[in-house]
């Protein structure tokens, strides 16, 4: 058929008009996700109009929801945070660090990737019931309640008891357990854009293996390492199911070790050293979850205030994670 | 050898450490402070990267010890107690009442009436938006949407529950439904809690449809338009079907994250078990039920709280599964290219 044929040409002409629908929608359906993220933003801020106030950020839970605060949930979610990267982070980086630098590529190595990628996609609920069987009930290996272990440091004695229970440092190995995928992988990819040749070049000059891993291609993996944890720990935060599953309350006035403000962490040293080991705590997002589903509605704009407050922290740890990404990323000229 | 070294230094003492007891030539082993060092290093990495295994360990014997083969004397697991035959072809689940009936097909029924409308939502959409950003857009629009839509996913799922119930079961659901159609909504429905699902993984469909429609190399495309194709063609009949096992894989992993997902559901969808496909009526799903127990004062050891591990026993197979499938078809079906 030659060019010219008017058959050919109407055809052709249709093909386009269908084609720049197609375009369209999938720009559309571009747009929809845009669209939505959007509503879902404007509806929580038109929803917490006048509830977000700085008596909500200082004040712990009520059954009134004009008294109702964050308080408890800010402390719980920064004790939780500040446990998890104590516990992740250690071993995220040294089990990347032996997979990328150490290991053969062999078998084991193998099984232990694809059992990585199969850990990412387990349900957090999961996640949840190994640390209430592993962390708080400890398999029933001790009566519940029974033993607190007294551990004197000089200046103070903590009490740990045995088994863990439902304290923070359960819920906060829990949440380890939970984001341990993504850091390993996320220091994977930190370690493995780091060009063989510095490498090469520390073993060149007679340095071992473990020198050349911690003098040069830590450092220079470490924004990217620490980019991937700060991402981790902003989806931690905002884990609701294991610490639901831990057995964490929701209605809780009162902070880790009696910590509510700055002044109390000088005053009260030894609440510090007790915090993790204790039991009444709470989330962010557990008092949102637990501020939802209160049937008076009033409380809902509570939820909407506490919503603002977890994703404006969020937002900041993903900044920072970004910021951290551009500043020191490029710093390293290979 | 001792003396050649002590002359080297000058020194006339005999030098006794463990390195001068050998010849400076030979090739055995011998023991070395920093190489031992080495050693441990590796050792406690090793352990590092085993613990992860271990985790994977602990989750499938504590399932298993506690649904179907007890290990501990005097306790029994769940399915010792309540036969695999009623958990499967009993169609109610009530383990907290006083007549109790363990059927799994209401919870699984709820978790798969939701997971299909997410993913009713979220396959199209996400593919129709994957298609575009690899095919249409600048890389300047790339760069601008790929953020907001990686946004869309780290919102934390108890927002999207506090959505469901409070914008788009009022605001949507039942303009739409009730009062246009009559349809009979309730404030607990699984259509709400099926939509913020699917909006929850329509990023995931994207970015991962997208890497694999990025994968597809150029020259395919060049010869589609070489021989006169549209860009329609092209998108279409040429790039998608190239990327076909990257597409199926992003989508099982986006509906395993679907029927894995705990806290939406439970805020939107309720907490009464029904065996049924209205979508505008309470439903309960596997996770709603873990997440309804462990709220409650289920004594440990009691068949109510035993069942709990059997419906995490059944979650975590099936998610399992899928993600097993979705690496199976990217390895087995996916095109090499030159």
């Amino acid at each position: 058929m030659s060019r010219a044929d008017p058959t050919f040409q109407s055809r052709l002409v249709v093909r386009h008009r269908v084609g720049r629908l197609f375009g369209a929608a999938c720009l559309a359906s571009t747009w929809f996700g845009i669209a939505v993220l959007a509503v879902l933003l404007v509806g929580v801020l038109w929803q917490s109009a006048g509830w977000l106030t700085w008596d909500f950020l200082t004040s712990f839970d009520s059954r009134h929801p004009e008294q109702a605060g964050v308080l408890a949930g800010l402390w719980g979610s920064l004790w939780l945070i500040l446990l998890t990267a104590l516990f992740s982070v250690p071993v995220g980086v040294g089990a990347a660090v032996y997979l990328e630098e150490y290991a053969q590529q062999g078998r084991l190595t193998r099984l232990i990737q694809v059992n990585l990628s199969n850990l990412a996609g387990v349900p957090s609920i999961v996640y949840g019931i190994l640390g209430l069987t592993v962390f708080v009930r400890m398999f029933g290996l001790f009566q519940a309640g029974a033993k607190e272990v007294e551990v004197s440091l000089g200046v103070a004695s903590v009490e740990i008891p045995l088994p863990l229970g439902r304290t923070v440092i359960s819920a906060a190995l829990t949440l380890s357990l939970l984001i341990l995928p993504v850091v390993i992988v996320a220091a994977q990819e930190a370690l493995r854009s780091v060009p063989s040749s510095i490498r090469q070049a520390s073993y060149a000059l007679g340095a071992t293996r473990w020198q050349t891993i911690r003098h040069q291609v830590l450092p220079a993996a470490a924004p990217g390492i620490l980019t991937g944890v700060i991402l981790a720990l902003s989806r931690a935060i905002g884990e609701t199911a294991p610490l639901v599953m831990i057995g964490a309350l929701t209605y809780v006035a009162g902070t880790p070790g009696d910590i509510s403000s700055p002044a109390d962490v000088v005053r009260n040293p030894q609440g510090l050293l007790q915090a993790p080991f204790d039991e009444t705590f709470t989330a962010l997002p557990l008092q949102i979850f637990n501020w939802v589903l209160r049937p008076r509605t009033e409380f809902q704009h509570a939820a909407a205030a506490g919503i603002i407050v977890l994703l404006v922290v969020m937002l900041a740890m993903n900044a920072a994670a970004i910021f951290i990404r551009h500043r020191f990323g490029q710093r390293i000229r290979w | 050898m001792t003396s050649i070294r002590s002359k080297a230094r000058g020194r006339q003492t005999p030098v006794t450490t463990a390195s001068a007891s050998r010849s400076p030539q030979s090739l055995t082993r011998r023991f070395s402070a920093r190489r031992a060092k080495e050693q441990a290093i590796r050792f406690a990495l090793f352990l590092c990267a085993l613990l992860s295994v271990a985790t994977t360990l602990g989750i499938i014997y504590i399932l298993v010890t506690e649904a179907a083969i007890a290990v501990r004397p005097g306790s029994t697991a769940f399915f010792q107690d309540v036969s695999l035959k009623e958990f499967f072809t009993e169609t109610r689940w009530t383990p907290q009442f006083a007549e109790k009936h363990f059927g799994v097909l209401p919870l699984l029924a709820g978790t798969f009436l939701i997971a299909g409308i997410a993913a009713l939502i979220a396959l199209p959409i996400g593919l129709a938006s994957a298609v575009y950003l690899s095919e249409y857009a600048g890389p300047r629009a790339r760069a601008l949407i790929k953020p907001i839509l990686e946004i869309l996913a780290g919102i934390p799922t108890v927002v999207y529950g506090y959505f469901a119930l409070v914008l788009v079961t009022p605001y949507v659901l039942r303009p739409i439904f009730q009062d246009w159609l009559g349809f009979e909504v309730g404030v607990f429905n699984a259509a709400s809690a099926g939509i913020v699902v699917g909006i929850m993984i329509l990023p995931m469909v994207s970015s991962l449809s997208e890497d694999a429609l990025r994968a597809v190399p150029q020259g395919l495309r060049e010869a589609g338009y070489a021989l006169g194709s549209t860009k329609l063609d092209v998108s279409a009949r040429v790039v998608l079907p190239a990327a076909s096992s990257g597409i199926v894989a992003s989508f099982l992993l986006a509906i395993s994250r679907a029927v894995g997902e705990t806290m939406a559901v439970t805020i939107a969808a309720g907490q009464t078990p029904a065996l049924t496909l209205n979508p505008f009526r309470s439903v309960q799903t596997m996770t709603a039920y873990i997440v309804n127990v462990s709220l409650g004062d289920t004594p440990a050891g009691s068949i109510g709280y035993k069942s709990l591990y059997a419906i995490a026993l059944t979650l975590f197979c099936i998610t399992l599964a899928m993600n097993i499938l979705s690496q199976f078809v990217l390895r087995r079906f996916r095109e090499v290219y030159e």
